[in-house]
């Protein structure tokens, strides 16, 4: 895989490598400075990275447009909150549920894919996107005849992640250093980031990425090529949902409340744009757009009020109504001067050719 | 030689609507020979080719490769059978290297699974080093492998030709089946494609050949297979194939005489 700055030397790349990973610990503690928000406004983002990432397996490699993929998202959070709160007043450890939120959710993806598999493009995106609505509104009526989910209300008081006594949500000092419960998770889910990176990465770059790739490319072709298209399909609706069903039980464990309202076809939406704005097929790009599409909007939010009160004395305009009218334009803008995203897809270049130069 | 029969194909037939794409035809290509697939536009060549490789089902008839039948397979069984084709319409993988073009192709004869992909142990890392290998000496074969980490959709077009008969020469195949491989070639790029069809029969591959350029079907084929409206009007030998009335008379429309080899 091409890495984003075209470092060989193995010095360098170590540099980099330290670099990265001192600003990712040091992070948390100079976000709380500015405001402990900040901090869970990170979290939010890095959930949004792993769909994003998730998500792009779908769309991006295999080139499957799927609109109801939060769908996966709201499963992975109900199996945790269902497994994990005093509504069933069950509580299993989080590390035995995220693997369970993980295979469900692959289940609903296969579920999703096996009726799907003749569609493509806007007929696709069609059932898809009915299937995230109906996965919604069976979340929220499945409080009747048996209450399962707890309809509207959602699911509260959801336990947060625990091991033995060390608990994710408390405020702990280690050796004078505080961490806060956000904190706390921003680690966990930078580890997870960081594995699923690293996964995506292998998976594109191996026979498995390389079918997925050529589906998208021409599906006929491919199928004359050897490539059993139903099972390759299948298997990116299928890990693209799981990734969706882990994100999904994290953010039920960090939240504490879920309810269907968290998962309406807006984020569906949403996360497709960060993968189609930051780069379609690029894993890179895909985490650039997810970072963009989750904190411009936050910085907006904090500053589009203030800002105007300066200039003008008073607040013309709700902050929420500048924020999503700029984010339209810098949508509309993007396809117009970028249509393949912020990083599009790069050619991966092979060390083969230049070991082998030619004569 | 004894040749024996590598595709037996008896009376196969597909109607698309009230049009009869292709009425019971039948034919034999034997292992180690070029078989020419020549007809006017709409004869039912590329129908045939569909069939074969089971992008089509037929609606009459069978195919025996290898002793095998080839009915009811999928396209992708089709492939790992040994039966690999080119497209009239070049259809690579447009955004992918020329190199990836044809490693997608060692994917039916290859085995690592999301697991192997995700872990990266000794045998998937093994058999990917052999896979990219194999690809670029394919790449080498047909002449494109200077351009192998170019995009395939920014390839010449002749080089787009030949990546797909590499790319398709990747699955391992038998017998190897070719749509139009000299459409909109030069003189100079066809007579370098003949000598690639030759290294490719000479290295065992037998060749399944539709191709509108009578002069590379004349000269490269053993024996030539001649539809029109979906029927066989001729096959045998090629210079006795061009002598044929029928032949002559399917191309030019009417009772005319004259030499294929001037047209």
């Amino acid at each position: 895989m091409r890495p984003l700055v075209n470092i060989r030397h193995p010095a360098v790349a170590g540099i980099g490598v330290l670099l990265i990973a001192i600003v990712l610990v040091l992070l948390p503690f100079e976000l709380t400075r500015i405001g402990t928000a900040w901090v869970r406004i990170t979290n939010l983002a890095i959930l949004y990275i792993l769909l994003s990432l998730g998500l792009n397996i779908v769309v991006g490699f295999a080139g499957l447009l799927d609109l109801g993929y939060i769908a996966f998202y709201a499963v992975g959070a109900y199996v945790y909150a269902l497994l994990a709160s005093p509504h069933f007043n069950v509580h299993l450890p989080f590390w035995a549920i995220l693997p369970v939120g993980a295979l469900v959710a692959c289940m609903f993806g296969v579920l999703l894919g096996a009726p799907t598999l003749k569609l493509r493009g806007d007929y696709l995106a069609i059932v898809t996107l009915g299937f995230g609505e109906i996965i919604r509104i069976f979340l929220n009526n499945l409080s009747q005849p048996v209450n399962i989910t707890n309809g509207a209300q959602g699911i509260a008081l959801i336990d947060p992640f625990r091991f033995g006594t060390f608990s994710f949500a408390r405020t702990d000092s280690v050796a004078g250093v505080t961490f806060t419960g956000p904190m706390k998770y921003y680690y966990l889910l930078v580890i997870v980031l960081l594995v699923v990176i690293v996964i995506n990465l292998r998976l594109q770059n191996s026979r498995v990425g390389r079918a997925w790739e050529a589906i998208r490319e021409d599906e006929i072709a491919a199928r004359s090529m050897g490539i059993n298209t139903r099972n390759m399909k299948l298997l990116a609706f299928a890990m693209g949902a799981s990734f969706g069903g882990v994100a999904g039980g994290m953010f039920s464990a960090i939240q504490g409340f879920i309810s269907p309202e968290s998962f309406v076809l807006v984020e569906s939406v949403n996360i497709l744009a960060m993968v189609v704005l930051g780069g379609m097929g690029n894993i890179w790009g895909v985490i650039l757009g997810a970072l963009l599409l989750s904190f411009v909007p936050e910085v907006l939010r904090y500053n589009v009020g203030p800002a105007q009160q300066a200039i003008f004395g008073r607040t013309l305009l709700d902050p929420e109504v500048i924020r999503m009218l700029l984010f339209g334009i810098t949508l509309v803008a993007m396809m117009l001067f970028r249509p393949a995203g912020i990083l599009p897809s790069a050619l991966r270049k092979r060390e083969l050719e230049t070991a082998r130069a030619p004569a | 030689m004894t040749q024996s029969a590598l595709l037996v194909a008896t009376e196969i037939s597909k109607r698309f609507g009230g049009v009869r794409a292709l009425s019971d035809v039948s034919f034999t290509i034997r292992e180690g020979e070029i078989y020419g697939l020549i007809g006017p536009n709409g004869a039912g060549k590329t129908s045939l080719f569909n069939v074969l490789t089971g992008i089509y089902e037929a609606d009459g008839g069978r195919f025996m490769f290898k002793g095998q039948p080839l009915s009811g397979l999928k396209p992708h069984e089709v492939a790992a059978r040994g039966i690999a084709r080119t497209f009239q319409n070049i259809r690579l993988f447009a955004n992918l290297s020329a190199l990836e073009n044809v490693m997608v192709g060692r994917h039916v004869r290859t085995r690592a699974t999301v697991f192997g992909a995700i872990f990266r142990n000794a045998r998937t890392r093994d058999e990917e080093r052999a896979i990219e290998q194999r690809a670029y000496a394919l790449l080498e074969y047909v002449g494109v492998h200077r351009r192998a980490n170019d995009l395939a959709k920014h390839l010449a077009y002749g080089d787009q030709r030949k990546l797909e008969i590499a790319r398709a020469l990747a699955t391992d195949p038998a017998l190897l089946a070719l749509d139009e491989p000299a459409a909109g070639m030069n003189a100079t790029e066809t007579s370098a494609l003949r000598a690639l069809l030759e290294n490719i029969r000479r290295d065992g591959t037998t060749i399944l050949l539709i191709e509108h350029d009578m002069k590379l079907v004349m000269s490269v084929c053993d024996r030539v297979l001649v539809l029109d409206y979906g029927k066989k009007i001729a096959e045998g030998v090629a210079s006795d194939v061009q002598k044929d009335e029928k032949v002559i008379a399917a191309y030019l429309g009417g009772d005319i005489t004259l030499d294929i080899k001037r047209a």
